[in-house]
């Protein structure tokens, strides 16, 4: 991948976010490079959603500086940066019945003055059909399932970073936790749509829980805890018995995929299981 | 860049290519033309009605004559002196302060529940009718040193004004508790409009407690809202004050469909999430507080209004605020009839109208939804 040689679309140096007295992040740096998904993983509590916020512009850090297509981030307008810039958040609750393809529309509002109906609409319906709502589309939005939403919100996603053309260059898209509510083909291919943008020139930045699910999407893997970022490169690099321990406190076994160059983690049953006590005294 | 295409054809592109054949969206963009051009229309026909409604009956053709010849329009008709000064000195006015009232009410109601992203939502819960009616009764309870000391010329307006300065003080100290770091919390701001909204009621029975008969009967009256003391003088700056913040906020329907996401999303989306939320607040503030300020506390018209354009149309705020204004006024203008009509020769209080019928009407479409969900 050649694409891996040009300039990171976005580029985080020396983050630290501290809210309240705690420290949320630190000294946190990365690059995220068009053509290239990287994915974030750490336990519950790591910083990976704090970080995905401020690399979004959503968040200010205390220290150090973001920047993207070589502009600080708080430099953007926030409609110039909406649209180069998508976020799929963890959970989104929508009570109104608007329908699939209305939520799908909504991804066009930064494009309203630069777009025309007949392309937003060429767009929105790519955009549901990629994200398999297509059939959806009349559907409301309250009557769905959560992955149905989940994919509701994707196909919103990507309709805001889509423009007339197939090309995604200078686009950056963050997902946080976009295969939550999703069966084990819709993780697929929504991890297939995070690589197709990123093969069409986008940048991919996407929160994961699933280690063997990131191997097999990833260009990069950075692995947080406690606010900081522990290691980052190659899945191969990063995947190894020694930091998952380190991460994630449990012993795991790195094997050969089968069938793909990628490492695939099972995880051994820790030694020392813990014994839940429930009648034991509390005092 | 196109000979580097070849390489990527990816299930994106494929699918794009697919899906273009697919079936069309049925309403992707479109702000409900249709229901708003119907809406306008049945705007028209009640407010003629209206006008034509009373104890001096006038036939909608000569209503339509006066008002056209009051245009300056050339009209052939013979129009009779006494149906011209009935329209145009009396029912003109309340008919115009009926649909102001009515499609601002509405309109508010419609962005009140976007921004607390609540259908249930109304203005009253930012405090602005509360806010108004406390400062009406105390205009009318111990404003009477205070209106003697204006002009005569001025002494009508002093009502207007101490209601219209209520609401919006009120509706400040809200969105103040509601401000932390700058920004607006909105469930924050619920529970502070629960808070000053007691506060305020408290405060209008102790006015209530303090009231002379003739008072008591002043406010009462002023508390169930009514069309009729209207005249040209208050009449005009009130509809200013209604129907200009009442097209800003339509500005803000794409956003307010955002928010709907929630605040997030809006800001991911390229909103000013902030900015949004002071605008809907003030602009809501702005219009209920003048029509609180000229009719008096009138409920369910922004609570139901925009509950019916939803259920029609969907909750696009692009068609659902002007759908919602033109609904609220024709309901506001049929409910201001009935009010005229029901006990003849008096005359209801209008907010007695709305209420009673628009109390079952939500009730139903609270069984209609548990239906729906159960």
């Amino acid at each position: 991948m050649t694409a891996k040689a040009q300039q990171p679309a976005l580029e985080a140096l020396n983050i630290r976010v501290e809210i309240g007295g705690a420290r949320l992040l630190d000294d946190v740096s990365l690059a995220l490079r068009p053509g290239c998904v990287t994915c974030l993983l750490g336990p519950n509590g790591a910083g990976k959603s704090t970080l995905l916020r401020v690399l979004s512009g959503a968040l200010q850090p205390s220290r150090g500086e973001v920047r993207f297509g070589g502009r600080p981030l708080g430099d953007w307008p926030a409609r110039d940066l909406a649209r180069r810039r998508a976020v799929l958040s963890q959970s989104t609750s929508l009570g109104f019945a608007f329908t699939v393809a209305e939520v799908t529309a909504l991804g066009r509002s930064p494009h309203r003055r630069s777009s025309s109906a007949a392309i937003d609409r060429r767009i929105i319906e790519a955009a549901m059909a990629a994200a398999d709502v297509g059939h959806l589309a009349r559907r409301h939005y309250p009557t769905l399932s959560g992955g149905e939403q989940q994919r509701g919100q994707l196909a919103r996603v990507l309709a805001q970073l889509m423009d007339g053309s197939d090309r995604f260059d200078g686009k950056l898209l963050l997902l946080d936790e976009p295969t939550s509510s999703l069966d084990l083909a819709h993780q697929q291919q929504v991890l297939a749509i995070a690589a197709a943008v990123a093969r069409a020139g986008g940048s991919v930045l996407a929160i994961l829980h699933d280690l063997n699910l990131a191997a097999a999407v990833a260009d990069e893997i950075g692995l947080m805890r406690a606010g900081r970022l522990i290691a980052l490169g190659t899945p191969t690099d990063v995947l190894t018995a020694d930091t998952i321990k380190a991460v994630f406190a449990i012993e795991a076994a790195i094997l050969d995929h089968p069938n793909a160059a990628q490492p695939l983690v099972a995880p051994l049953h820790p030694a020392d299981l813990p014994c839940l006590q429930i009648n034991a005294p509390m005092f | 860049m196109a000979a580097s295409r070849d390489c990527e054809a990816d299930d994106l592109e494929a699918k794009t290519a697919a899906s273009s054949r697919g079936p069309a969206i049925r309403r992707p963009l479109q702000p409900g033309p249709a229901a708003l051009v119907v809406l306008s229309l049945a705007l028209l026909v009640c407010f003629i009605l209206s006008i034509g409604w009373g104890a001096v009956p006038i036939a909608p053709r000569d209503v339509l004559m006066i008002l056209l010849d009051a245009l300056g329009l050339p009209v052939g008709a013979e129009i009779l002196p006494r149906d011209q000064a009935v329209v145009l000195a009396i029912r003109l006015p309340r008919a115009l302060l009926g649909l102001a009232v009515g499609a601002g009410l509405a309109i508010a109601g419609a962005a009140m529940q976007g921004l607390f992203r609540n259908p249930l939502a109304d203005p009253a819960l930012i405090g602005v009718s509360t806010g108004a009616a406390l400062g009406a009764v105390a205009m009318i309870v111990a404003g009477s040193a205070v209106a003697g000391a204006l002009a005569p010329a001025l002494r009508p307006f002093a009502l207007p004004v101490a209601a219209f300065v209520g609401g919006l003080l009120v509706t400040l100290i809200v969105q103040r508790i509601a401000t932390r770091d700058g920004v607006i919390e909105i469930p924050t701001m619920l529970l502070a409009g629960i808070a000053v909204n007691a506060l305020a009621s408290a405060l209008l029975g102790v006015f209530t407690f303090a009231s002379d008969d003739q008072q008591l009967r002043e406010l009462t009256f002023w508390l169930m809202g009514s069309l009729a003391a209207i005249t040209w003088s208050a009449l005009l700056p009130a509809l200013a004050l209604i129907l200009l913040p009442a097209l800003i906020l339509r500005h803000l329907a794409g956003a307010l469909n955002a928010m709907l996401l929630g605040e997030a999303e809006a800001h991911y989306l390229g909103f000013d999430v902030d900015r949004t939320k002071r605008l809907t607040i003030i602009l809501t503030a702005l219009i209920t507080g003048a029509g609180v300020a000229v009719s008096g506390v009138i409920g369910f018209v922004g609570l139901v209004t925009p509950h019916l354009i939803r259920l029609a149309i969907g909750p696009d705020h692009r068609s659902l605020l002007p759908a919602s204004a033109l609904l609220g006024g024709c309901l506001l203008l049929l409910a201001d009839m009935a009010a005229r009509t029901v006990v003849l020769p008096a005359e209801l209080p209008i907010g007695i109208v709305t209420a009673s019928v628009g109390g079952p009407f939500f009730l139903w479409l609270l069984a209609r939804r548990r239906g729906l969900s159960g």
